[in-house]
C-alpha cells in the first residue's frame, strides 16, 4: 500500500507531463480560439521521433546522458516543424470559416497521424531505448522516487521557465501575448500574425514532444495511440486551468495528475476499480464546464451581440 | 397527382424494395438471385449507419449543435435491449407464443426491445444534453466525448452484460427490420425537419441569439433534437447488437462517433439525402478498399482521415450542402397543398 507522499510524488510526476502537454493546447486556443486536437498526437510523434533518433545515433545500447540530451532536443526540433506544417497546411486555408469546419479539420489531421502511424509502423507497443541509469531513491516514509521521474521534474520545470521568459521577456513572446488578445489589432500594430501563430505552434509542439520523450523514459512502451487519452486529459487540464491562460495550464496539469493517481490509488478501498482512471478526468471536465467553464484562473467573458 | 395518391405509391415502393432486399438477402434469394454473405453484411450495416448518420444530422447538421457522442448512445440502446432480451426475453416469449404464435411473439419481443433501447438511450440524451447543451461548440463537442467515454468505462465494469469479455445476444435482427427502422428515422427526422420544429432548429443554428430574440428557447428545443436524435441512435445500437450477436465496449469507442460524423460531413450537413449518401459511401468505402492488391486496406483510416481534412479544405458544405434532391418531388407537392 503506497503512502500519501508516494501517491502525491507519482501524481506530480504525471501532472508535470499533462502540464507540458496543456501548454500547447491553451496557447494555440489563446490565439487561434481554435482546440488543436492534434495536439495529444504530437505528444506522440515526440516519442517515436526520440525514439527513432536514439535507435539512429546509436544511443540505444546504454544509458548515456548526452544521448538523452541529443533525444530531447531533436524530438522537440522535429515536431515544432510537424505542428507548423500542421498549421499551414490544415489551419491557415480554412481559417475564415466557421468554427465547426476547424474542428473537423482538427479531428481529420488527429486521426490522420494516428493511423499513418499504425499503418506504417503497426499498432503493438515499442519498447523505448533505457537512456537513463535507472535508480530509486527513498524518501522519507516508505515514499521512494525514482531517476527518470527526477528528471520529468527538472526538465518540465525548466521547459516552463524558459517558456515564461520567452513569453515575458522577448519580443516574438510580446506579440503573442499581443495576438492572444486581438488578433486584428495585432496585424494593425505590424505584427505578423502568420509567423506568430507559427511560432506559437512550434513552441506548444515542442513541449508536448518533451513530454513524449520524458514520459517515453519513466514508462517505456510507446505505441502509435498513446496520444488519445493523454491529449484529450491535457485538454481537460487547460480547461480546468481557464483555457487560455498559460499559469492555468500548469495549475490545470498538476491537479488533474493528483486527482487521477489519488482517486486510483484510494478509490480501490473503497470499490473504484482501477479502469475508473481515465474517467475521472471527464468527470473533472464535466464538473468544471457545469460551475466554472472559463477554469479556476480563467476570466469571464461578456458575449457581446 | 394528389399528394395522398403519391405519398402511398412511395409507401408502397419503399415496402416492396424492403421486402425484396430482405428476400434477396435471405437463403431462396429472389427469383433465384442470392445474395453472397458478404453483400449482405454490407448491406446491413449500411441501414444501420443510415439510421445513425440521419439522427447525428438532427443534432449536428440542422441544429448546429457539434455532438461527437453519438457511439455513447447507441451503446446505451444495445447493451439495455441486450439486458433484455439476455434475460427476460427467452421467458416472455415462450409465454406469448401460447398466446399469439411463434412468429408474431417472436418480432413483439424485438420490438420491445427496440423501444426499450430507444427510451434509455433517450433519458441518457436528456441526461447528457441538460447540462451540457448550455456550452458553445468546441466545448459541446469535448463533453460530449467526454460523457460517451464514460458511458463506454460505466458499461465496461457491469458485469450483468459481460464486462470486458463481451455479451453474447440473440441475434434477432434481419433486414426487413433495419430497412423498415431506416425508413422510420428517415421520416421522423424530415418530418420534424419540415415542420415548425425544424425552422426552429434551423434558425438556432444559424444565429441562436437571434433565435432568442425571436421567442425561441434555444435550450429547450436542443434538448427536444438531442433527445431524439440519441432515441435513433439507440435504436440503431438495439439493430447492430442483434445483429452482430456479440456486444463488446470496443465496438462503441470515439472512432464509431467520428465515422458518423464523417458520414454527415462528406454528404453534407444540412441535407437528408446527403447523410444517407454519405452513409452508403462510407459504409461501402472499406470493403472496396479491401480488395485493393497489397497492403492498401491497412490504409482504410488514413484515407478516411485525409479525405476529411480535404473535405474540409476543398467543401466544407459536404457533397450536397444543404440540397435535398431525393425529396424534392414529395416536397413540390408539399407546397401544392398549401
Amino acid at each position: 500500500m503506497d503512502t500519501f507522499v508516494q501517491q502525491l510524488i507519482n501524481g506530480l510526476t504525471i501532472g508535470a507531463i499533462y502540464a507540458l502537454i496543456a501548454l500547447g493546447y491553451t496557447m494555440v486556443y489563446g490565439i487561434l480560439r481554435l482546440i488543436n486536437f492534434a495536439h495529444g498526437d504530437i505528444y506522440m510523434v515526440g516519442a517515436f521521433v526520440g525514439y527513432f533518433v536514439a535507435f539512429q545515433l546509436g544511443y540505444a545500447n546504454g544509458p548515456s546522458l548526452v544521448g538523452l540530451g541529443v533525444v530531447l532536443i531533436g524530438s522537440m526540433v522535429v515536431a515544432a516543424l510537424v505542428g507548423m506544417a500542421i498549421e499551414r497546411f490544415a489551419y491557415r486555408p480554412i481559417r475564415k470559416y466557421s468554427r465547426m469546419t476547424t474542428l473537423i479539420s482538427a479531428i481529420g489531421v488527429s486521426l490522420l497521424i494516428e493511423n499513418l502511424f499504425v499503418a506504417r509502423l503497426g499498432a503493438a507497443p515499442r519498447a523505448f531505448p533505457q537512456l537513463l541509469r535507472e535508480q530509486s531513491y527513498s524518501l522519507f516514509g516508505n515514499a521512494a522516487i525514482s531517476k527518470s521521474q527526477i528528471l520529468i521534474f527538472v526538465v518540465s520545470i525548466l521547459l516552463m521557465l524558459l517558456l515564461e521568459w520567452i513569453i515575458f521577456k522577448t519580443k516574438v513572446g510580446t506579440a503573442m501575448r499581443a495576438v492572444s488578445f486581438n488578433l486584428n489589432s495585432a496585424k494593425l500594430m505590424g505584427i505578423n500574425t502568420d509567423v506568430i501563430i507559427s511560432v506559437t505552434f512550434a513552441l506548444g509542439s515542442a513541449l508536448a514532444a518533451a513530454g513524449g520523450v520524458l514520459t517515453a523514459q519513466y514508462n517505456p512502451q510507446i505505441d502509435p495511440l498513446m496520444g488519445i487519452i493523454t491529449g484529450l486529459k491535457a485538454f481537460v487540464a487547460a480547461v480546468l486551468g481557464g483555457i487560455g491562460n498559460i499559469p492555468g495550464a500548469v495549475l490545470g496539469g498538476l491537479l488533474i495528475g493528483l486527482a487521477e493517481t489519488f482517486v486510483v490509488g484510494y478509490g480501490q478501498n473503497a470499490g473504484v476499480p482501477s479502469t475508473f482512471r481515465d474517467a475521472v478526468a471527464f468527470a473533472i471536465l464535466i464538473l468544471v464546464l457545469l460551475f466554472r467553464p472559463t477554469g479556476l484562473l480563467g476570466s469571464t467573458i461578456q458575449e457581446k451581440v | 397527382m394528389p399528394i395522398l395518391v403519391k405519398r402511398f405509391i412511395a409507401a408502397l415502393v419503399i415496402v416492396l424494395l424492403l421486402i425484396a432486399i430482405n428476400q434477396y438477402m435471405s437463403e431462396e434469394g429472389l427469383f433465384g438471385f442470392g445474395a453472397p454473405p458478404y453483400y449482405a453484411r454490407v448491406i446491413m450495416l449500411v441501414g444501420i449507419n443510415v439510421i445513425l448518420a440521419v439522427s447525428l444530422n438532427l443534432i449536428t447538421g440542422f441544429t448546429g449543435q457539434f455532438s461527437i457522442g453519438h457511439a455513447g448512445f447507441m451503446a446505451v440502446g444495445a447493451y439495455s435491449s441486450a439486458y433484455l432480451t439476455v434475460y427476460y426475453a427467452g421467458g416472455w416469449e415462450r409465454s406469448l407464443t401460447g398466446i399469439v404464435g411463434g412468429n408474431p411473439a417472436h418480432a413483439l419481443i424485438f420490438l420491445l426491445a427496440i423501444l426499450v433501447g430507444a427510451v434509455t438511450a433517450a433519458l441518457a440524451g436528456l441526461l447528457v444534453g441538460i447540462p451540457s447543451l448550455r456550452l458553445r461548440g468546441d466545448y459541446l463537442a469535448i463533453v460530449t466525448l467526454g460523457f460517451a467515454e464514460i458511458i463506454r468505462i460505466v458499461i465496461l465494469n457491469i458485469d450483468k452484460v459481460g464486462g470486458a469479455t463481451g455479451f453474447t445476444v440473440p441475434g434477432y435482427t434481419n433486414f426487413l427490420w433495419v430497412g423498415a427502422f431506416a425508413v422510420v428515422a428517415i421520416v421522423i427526422v424530415f418530418n420534424i425537419v419540415h415542420s415548425d420544429i425544424g425552422r426552429a432548429l434551423v434558425s438556432i443554428r444559424e444565429d441562436e441569439l437571434a433565435a432568442e430574440a425571436m421567442g425561441i428557447n434555444s435550450t429547450r428545443y436542443k434538448v427536444l433534437a438531442f433527445v431524439i436524435s440519441s432515441a435513433l441512435a439507440g435504436m440503431a445500437g438495439v439493430l447492430f447488437g442483434h445483429y452482430t450477436s456479440f456486444l463488446s465496449t470496443n465496438d462503441f469507442q470515439f472512432i464509431r462517433s467520428f465515422e458518423v460524423i464523417i458520414m454527415i460531413v462528406l454528404g453534407g450537413m444540412g441535407s437528408l439525402t446527403g447523410s444517407v449518401l454519405g452513409a452508403i459511401v462510407i459504409t461501402v468505402m472499406p470493403e472496396l478498399l479491401r480488395q485493393l492488391p497489397g497492403d492498401f486496406s491497412r490504409y482504410r483510416l488514413v484515407v478516411y482521415s485525409a479525405l476529411l481534412i480535404l473535405i474540409m479544405l476543398t467543401r466544407p458544405q459536404g457533397l450536397l450542402g444543404t440540397r435535398e434532391p431525393g425529396f424534392s418531388w414529395l416536397k413540390r407537392a408539399r407546397r401544392q397543398r398549401g
